[in-house]
């Protein structure tokens, strides 16, 4: 058995001439945190969607607890235990806190055909959950919409993991939030690292990966740029292969030359 | 770390419970859609109590009659309501009253059918119509608006062309004899609680006619629909996973589907629901008058609409309630029965039912800011 929780191997995804992705690698170990690193158009929602089980990678293979496996629907990917927290979270600002964890996978009560929502439980569930994040959620039947960025982020996240994710891929968790707020979403992540989980976290972001990730796989162009752990890499050396740095010393050097040029002339 | 905030989130969930007890009645009803439309109607019955107290109109008979016409725009107004919180909109509810009508009266009278298959017949219609709405919604992700204002006017346009290729004529007469000894058309067509309106009259306590019988001789059966589709509607909403899924997906369709929510088949079953509301609406409406007519329901469907968002429905989808949009039509009922006992022209009612519905929507839209609004 490997040590691996979750690995994806030269996962490739084209859409028609477009090469979406390339030979991209990741693997995961129990309790780590792996930060995707990418700009925008770097192949990141692509990868998401892969994991999720939405997209078929066109090459590679996926391998979950040393099983390969094929996702045919989100559902498949759902059901083996990768959960995929959406930038949109996929929650109702307008429907309650409890009504929002278990949307769609509700706990029912009572007789076949007359089943119903087991509301109670599902109060009890949800505010407990809130709770061991240290959200304080007075009534689970509040709206959504009157929690702030970071709760509802914690609200999606323990939703996911309530419902058995063991690998957990989260989009952007932090792009939208306030300081606080993102070190709260932070610190809850690093929580569900330590009790086993293992974490797919997906930015672009440095100064919010750097501090919790253990391993950084940089994304470029649809190609992986390699993975590194946190003792081999700099935070400023991950931001300037992010931003395409050789791009940029490239950019520098016409520049000057242009300089030079005009000022020749 | 993990130890210390379990431990603080124990002690504070001990707290929770009781600051939940804290939380007024007041609040919990704030909170709530329907609020709106149960004012509504309070101050709508003051007024008429003012107004009209002294003129019958809160008599027995009185009573039944807008309570009839309520019950009536009620049934239709719910499965508005629940297809309006799934965040779609049917406008061909009014066209499938009628075309639900000839469905049950062209087969009884021309084809010889007995009714109850007439009435089977009507409503398997109706899940046709339902489904068909619903199927071209979900696959074509057209706005609902469009794709039922299409059949709004296919549905006015096949009832018509039917009927009178048929008939030769734009009616159909002949339904009241066939309604006795039917074993389905008593559903729609029997008064309840006849038994009470004669006790109550051998005690002079309601209008007699000359003859010493009740004036008014039974609650009539859009009543009784009315109140058990509001009881179910709201059983649905508040009590079922599938109520969560029309919440859900009213709400965030994207999102909904995300996690499992099978939007597509919640979306399509409330397209039958609005369909199967409009068919028993039919039915109640053709059986009481003996004979369908072709223009029957003719904007129905914007007065199911109106008593909806009057009701707390957002035009948006994802918010609202069954008990509401029955008070929506309460009101609308309430109004348009009692202007007849007033010295005011009858041709107002349809201003006060344009300024109702804009007065809800400015307040639903308050409500939701309310409700959704961030820490």
């Amino acid at each position: 058995m490997s040590d691996y929780l979750v690995q994806f191997n030269n996962i490739s995804k084209f859409f028609g001439k477009v090469i979406a992705l390339k030979d991209v690698t990741m693997r995961l170990k129990k309790g780590e945190i792996m930060c995707l690193l990418g700009d925008n158009g770097a192949g990141k929602s692509t990868l998401i969607k892969t994991l999720a089980g939405v997209h078929k990678p066109d090459e590679g293979e996926i391998i979950f607890e040393d099983n390969k496996i094929v996702f045919d629907s989100p559902k498949d990917a759902l059901d083996i235990g990768i959960g995929t927290v959406y930038q949109d979270l996929a929650l109702v600002p307008l429907m309650s806190v409890t009504r929002n964890f278990f949307m769609g996978r509700e706990p029912q009560k009572g007789i076949p055909f007359l089943k119903t929502f087991d509301v109670e439980k599902a109060n009890k569930i949800a505010a407990d959950r809130m709770g061991q994040i240290g959200i304080d959620v007075r009534d689970p039947s509040q709206a959504v919409g009157t929690m702030s960025g970071g709760e509802r982020q914690c609200l999606a996240i323990s939703r996911a993991i309530y419902f058995g994710a063991k690998v957990l891929v989260l989009d952007e968790p932090t792009s939208a939030l306030g300081v606080h707020q993102a070190s709260m979403v932070l610190k809850y992540i690093v929580k569900a690292a330590s009790e086993g989980l293992a974490v797919i976290l997906i930015t672009h972001n440095v100064h919010h990966a750097y501090p919790v990730g253990n391993s950084f796989t940089v994304l470029n162009r649809g190609k992986s740029m390699g993975t590194f752990q946190k003792k081999d890499i700099s935070r400023e050396k991950l931001l300037s292969m992010m931003a395409g740095g050789e791009e940029l010393d490239k950019l520098e050097v016409e520049l000057q030359e242009m300089d030079r040029i005009h000022n020749k002339n | 770390m993990s130890l210390k905030s379990k431990s603080i989130s124990s002690k504070s969930s001990l707290n929770e419970d009781e600051r939940l007890k804290k939380i007024s009645p007041l609040r919990v009803l704030l909170n709530r859609p329907e609020l709106g439309a149960l004012g509504g109607s309070i101050l709508v019955f003051i007024f008429f109590g003012i107004v009209a107290g002294d003129t019958g109109m809160f008599s027995a008979y009185g009573m039944l009659n807008f309570l009839d016409v309520s019950a009536n725009l009620g049934i239709i107004a719910i499965a508005a309501a629940m297809l309006m919180i799934g965040g779609e909109f049917d406008l061909s509810i009014g066209s499938m009253i009628g075309f639900a009508g000839i469905c049950i009266a062209i087969p009884a009278i021309y084809w010889g059918w007995p009714l109850w298959m007439s009435i089977i017949f009507a409503f398997a219609m109706a899940v046709l119509v339902g489904y068909f709405n619903g199927i071209m919604v979900v696959k074509t992700g057209l706005p609902s608006f469009i794709v039922t204002l299409a059949m709004l006017f296919i549905l006015r346009g096949l009832t018509l062309a039917i009927t009178r290729l048929i008939t030769g004529r734009t009616q159909v007469p002949g339904l009241r004899v066939l309604i006795e000894d039917d074993p389905l058309a008593w559903l729609f067509a029997t008064d309840t609680f006849k038994w009470l309106f004669t006790w109550l009259g051998s005690l002079k306590l309601i209008e007699l006619r000359t003859d010493g019988t009740p004036l008014a001789t039974g609650i009539p059966p859009s009543v009784i629909w009315f109140i058990a589709l509001t009881l179910f509607a709201t059983w649905i909403l508040m009590k079922t996973r599938y109520g969560n899924w029309i919440f859900a997906s009213g709400g965030d369709k994207v999102g909904a589907t995300n996690v499992g929510v099978p939007v597509g088949r919640v979306k399509i079953s409330l397209f039958i629901g609005t369909a199967v509301a409009s068919t028993i609406f039919a039915c109640i409406q053709v059986l009481d008058a003996g004979s369908a007519d072709t223009m029957r329901g003719t904007l129905k469907e914007l007065e199911a609409i109106a008593a909806a968002v009057v009701g707390g429905c957002l035009l948006t989808g994802g918010y609202g309630s069954a008990i509401g949009a029955a008070f929506g039509a309460i009101i609308f009922g309430t109004v348009s029965m009692g202007i007849f006992y007033t010295d005011v022209d009858t041709d107002w009612f349809k201003v006060f039912l344009g300024a109702m519905m804009l007065i809800a929507v400015v307040f639903n839209n308050y409500i939701r800011k309310k409700v959704t609004e961030s820490k």
